[in-house]
């Protein structure tokens, strides 16, 4: 489903190039969820957004769904609407649409709008008061979780999550994390997410662990 | 407190874009405002000089149909307290003057303030304003275009036949001879209305340009919001700090103010020669063009900056000096407060229209320009709520999840761009007034001289001799009708024959039945903007007789009666020198035969009444030009600003798979759609003010009631200009998006916000 081969990434800083991924290799198979941790500033965040195509690595080859990725940004813009789905730590949401109009969004968009499967996530994620609110008027855990419904409303092959519960206390970070594996595990999509919790990384099926720029398990 | 001030001025070095705009945006405002500040007080300057040199302008005259020395000896012997003058039209040094001979010795005292007799008895000086290449001429402060001598040497210019006399004491007149009363308006009182036209928009241009400065104030207080935490909490107080600020926000007053007196000067440069030939030909008034630099004028340039940015940077100021030392230094949410605040303006607008409305009840200028103020501000303050509520219905008629987020964004982001929305707003609304104005005045002008000049040719002899014989030269080949007018008391008043070509040329607006027979029998008629200013109906009486019909005299500023040809002789014996000519003889046959008359055709006559008009409005163009484009600046420099502060709105859309450039090319669309509602909304606003223009302010200014006409043409081009300037505005910022680095984006979720 996904798989890097040497992907090498660095940075132009004030004091020089600074190079965050050395040679990452790492795959992911249909329906797996793994587990990437590492320090901060280790690059977790910098793989990932390398994996949606959000940014380009400076070398190496990264494969979603068994194509390689594209190098315009209209076709990795392509890739983001219909294969693969994205949660970030915050800021998921549109500010300027309503909790419905978020949830419908990128569904929408990759032109895969399923109705009843879209009521199923309100129901699941418990969504239904909060449907005419705006991003603003929610709580962080209430933020992520329309995040995930509209993730998942798309019925993605890949989820790239990165920390998506790391600005909720502990117990609604738990109940989210839930509710995340449980509809991934019912889609059967793969799932890769950055946290920096053990406890959480447990519950996945595997652990990478990033450090000086390379994979360990 | 050096190093804050450092801390502070850093900002700028590195959003020189913005400094520019600030600066640029005061520039511009001051210098629309000082442009026309040195237009009017140039203006001014020369009226007062008319009204202090020419003091024997105020004394009534003697007229008689012929006035010889012998006559004038006469009317002394007998004890008549009179002074003659020659006055006409003289090429002197190759200047074509108005000469005026006075005779020193029987002028009373001060009635000549520019000439000292000595120097009129001793040596046939003659005085003028320009230096003239004649040994005789000393230059003096007189009005342009007039000189003044003594009346020896005038009678040498122009012959000896006395024009007038002045009366010095306040007497009925001798048997044969009739009075003439002097006019109790002067200059500056009759042009009052063109200058306060032209204020109004130098406000208007001034009131446009402090949007830009106001929005790039707000956006470098917003941006540095951190730092203004980080320096009080290193200790400075909210005193020092504001001070700071002030003195900072006073410097770059004080550069933009300076740049846009120069600027200033040289629009007005620019713009003078048109105000002047516009002054001369519908006041007759004398104003040079060129533009003397007087201290007052860039001092108060200086100070108009000042208060510009001091009233732009108040509210940003106002929040400073409130702010606890630790709010967190979170960028505000634009849309967050604004709400609130968008309902309080839409009521003010209400309220603003509304008294607009109320106003319309009070007669006068002043009220009517308040109305025009009431308009464009009510209309602005009421923009932001009708924009977000077409944005909602665009948001419900759309389909697509792209096109519904593409509204509901645009609606987020009314309150960063209403400030530009009102000045693009204010802009157009005054292009489309304004223009609405000049052309229903422009076409009803043009039909109106059109049959007004109904003769083939206009002659004007130098002498009633002259007359004579040209009209014995015509003889059966042309029909020769005599037009009299003399000024009396500061009204016009025209002895008229009746006759089909002038019953054809002199519609009249309204009257009593059989007008022409009334005025045979002695009724009179008189021009529209007297019956404005008198309140005079068909009916009523004045002290020339019934009014029996009130007929429209577009381009002048003094009232007019009309008389019957027969009274106007019996009551002012003055020689018949202009003729309408209806005939086939050329005009340069006519010439040819009479060197000395003054032969014009219909065409040259038509021609040159168009030119004056167009000129009157030459300067009203390129004011509304300047206006536009101080729009556009505001609109860019909204643009700008707003475009760094929306990567949060963008960045979640761009992750969910739209790419960077086809969110460039919504941000495009977004702002011609913006562009375009406005153009929408300036349409009726633009309408209304022209309405008021042309019923209200007009009339109250000029007395002319002008029938209101639509140009659906030029709404067209200025919809596109505005386009286009909107394009232009939103490609800078576009052009980034489209080019940003994903890790610009990405920070959006990577970092603590
Ligand atoms: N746009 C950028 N320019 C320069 N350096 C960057 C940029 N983005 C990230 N970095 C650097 O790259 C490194 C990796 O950043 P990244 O955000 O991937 O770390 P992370 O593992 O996600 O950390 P955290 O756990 O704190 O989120 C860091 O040292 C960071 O300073
Ligand atoms: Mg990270």
């Amino acid at each position: 489903m996904l798989s890097l081969t040497d992907v090498c990434k660095g940075y132009a800083t004030s004091e020089g190039r600074v190079a965050v991924l050395d040679g990452v290799s790492l795959s992911l198979a249909a329906g797996e969820t793994l587990a990437l941790t590492g320090e901060s500033g280790s690059g977790k965040s910098t793989l990932l957004h390398l994996c949606a195509g959000l940014d380009a690595p400076d070398s190496g080859r990264i494969e979603v769904a068994g194509r390689p990725m594209g190098r315009s940004d209209a076709e990795r813009a392509a890739l983001r609407r219909g294969t693969v789905g994205l949660v970030f730590q915050q800021f998921n949401l549109i500010p300027s649409l309503d909790v419905a109009a978020n949830l419908a969004f990128q569904a929408r968009l990759a032109g895969r709008l399923d109705p009843r499967w879209l009521a199923d996530l309100v129901a699941a994620l418990d969504l239904d008061p909060l449907m005419a609110r705006y991003p603003e008027e929610l709580s962080g855990g209430q933020q992520q979780r329309v995040a995930i419904g509209r993730t998942l409303a798309v019925r993605p092959a890949l989820v790239l999550a990165d920390e998506p519960t790391g600005n909720l206390d502990e117990a609604s970070g738990d109940r989210v994390m839930a509710l995340m594996l449980r509809l991934v595990a019912e889609t059967g999509t793969a799932l890769l997410m950055v946290t920096h919790s053990p406890r959480l990384a447990a519950a996945l099926d595997r652990r990478v662990h990033l450090r000086g720029g390379r994979l360990t398990c | 407190m050096l190093t804050g001030l450092s801390a502070l001025l850093s900002h700028w070095a590195r959003h020189r874009v913005q400094a520019a705009l600030l600066l640029i945006g005061l520039a511009l405002a001051t210098a629309l405002w000082t442009g026309v500040q040195a237009i009017n007080a140039e203006a001014r300057a020369s009226y007062d000089r008319a009204a202090s040199a020419l003091s024997q302008d105020r004394l009534p005259r003697l007229v008689a149909g012929r006035i010889t020395l012998a006559d004038y000896v006469a009317l002394r012997r007998a004890g008549w307290p009179v002074s003659p003058v020659i006055e006409g039209e003289a090429t002197i040094g190759g200047h074509p003057l108005r000469l005026i001979g006075i005779e020193p010795l029987t002028l009373p005292p001060g009635a000549a303030a520019a000439g000292d007799p000595g120097d009129f008895l001793t040596g046939g000086v003659i005085l003028s304003a320009e230096p003239l290449d004649d040994p005789r001429a000393r230059r003096a402060d007189l009005p342009l275009g007039t000189a003044l001598t003594d009346i020896g040497v005038a009678a040498g210019l122009l012959g000896p036949d006395i024009s007038y006399l002045l009366l010095t004491e306040d007497r009925a007149p001798p048997p044969g001879y009739a009075l003439i009363h002097p006019s109790t308006t002067d200059l500056s009182q009759l042009t009052e209305s063109f200058h306060l036209n032209l204020a109004a928009f130098g406000y208007l241009a001034f009131g446009v340009g402090l949007f830009i400065v106001h929005s790039a104030i707000g956006l470098a207080f917003e941006q540095r919001r951190a730092m203004f935490r980080t320096l009080r909490a290193l200790g400075l107080s909210a005193r020092a700090l504001t001070g700071l600020l002030l003195a900072e926000l006073l410097v770059f007053a004080l550069v933009a103010g300076a740049a846009g007196v120069a600027l200033g000067w040289l629009i007005a440069a620019a713009l003078l020669p048109d105000v002047a030939a516009t002054l001369r030909g519908l006041y007759g008034a004398g104003v040079g063009s060129e533009l003397t630099l007087r201290p007052v004028w860039w001092l108060s340039g200086l100070g108009i900056a000042v208060l510009g940015m001091l009233a732009s940077a108040g509210q940003s100021l106002w929040r400073l000096w409130r702010l606890p030392p630790l709010t967190p230094a979170q960028p505000r949410a634009w849309a967050r407060e604004s709400a609130r605040a968008m309902r309080g303006q839409a009521l003010a607008g209400a309220l603003l229209l509304g008294g607009a409305a109320g106003l319309l009840a009070v007669p006068g200028l002043w009220p009517g320009f308040g109305v025009l103020a009431g308009l464009l501000l009510g209309g602005a303050a009421l923009l932001p709520m009708l924009m977000a509520w077409l944005t909602r219905v665009g948001q419900r008629l759309s389909r697509g999840p792209v096109a519904q987020w593409f509204w509901a964004d645009t609606r987020q982001q009314l309150p960063g761009l209403s400030l530009a929305l009102m000045a693009l707003l204010l802009a157009l609304a005054a292009n489309i007034g304004v223009g609405t104005m000049v052309g229903s005045f422009r076409s009803t002008f043009t039909a109106w001289i059109d049959q007004r000049l109904a003769a083939d040719l206009y002659v004007e002899a130098a002498d009633e001799a002259d007359a004579a014989r040209l009209l014995d030269w015509l003889g059966p080949g042309a029909t020769a009708l005599p037009m009299i007018r003399t000024t009396d008391g500061g009204t016009e008043v025209v002895g008229m024959v009746d006759h089909p070509l002038f019953r054809r040329a002199w519609p009249l607006l309204r009257a009593l039945p059989d007008p022409w027979a009334r005025l045979d029998a002695g009724d009179v008629f008189v021009n529209e903007q007297m019956a404005l200013r008198r309140g005079l109906s068909p009916g009523d009486r004045v002290e020339q007789g019934v009014v029996a019909g009130i007929y429209a005299d577009y381009g002048n500023p003094m009232p007019q009666v009309i008389l019957s040809f027969d009274r106007h002789r019996a009551l002012y014996p003055l020689p018949v020198l202009r003729y309408a000519l209806i005939t086939d003889i050329p005009a340069a046959a006519i010439r040819a035969a009479f060197p000395r008359l003054v032969v014009e055709d219909r065409a040259a006559i038509r021609r040159a009444s168009v030119a004056v008009f167009e000129r009157t409005f030459a300067v009203t163009a390129a004011l509304n030009v300047l206006t536009l484009g101080v729009a556009a600046l505001a609109m860019f420099a909204s643009l700008l600003t707003l475009s760094a502060l929306r990567l949060p709105q963008i960045a979640p859309v761009w992750a969910m798979g739209l790419g960077r450039g086809r969110l460039a090319q919504l941000e495009f669309l977004r702002t011609l759609a913006l562009a375009a509602l406005v153009c929408g909304l300036a349409l009726p606003l633009g309408l209304a003010l022209a309405w008021v223009l042309l019923a209200v302010v007009n009339v109250e200014a000029f007395g002319w009631r002008l029938p209101m006409l639509l140009f659906p043409g030029d709404w067209l081009r200025l919809g596109m200009l505005s386009l286009l300037a909107a394009g232009l505005a939103a490609a800078l910022p576009v052009r980034r998006l489209a080019r940003m680095a994903p890790g610009a984006l990405l920070k959006v979720f990577a970092h603590e916000r």
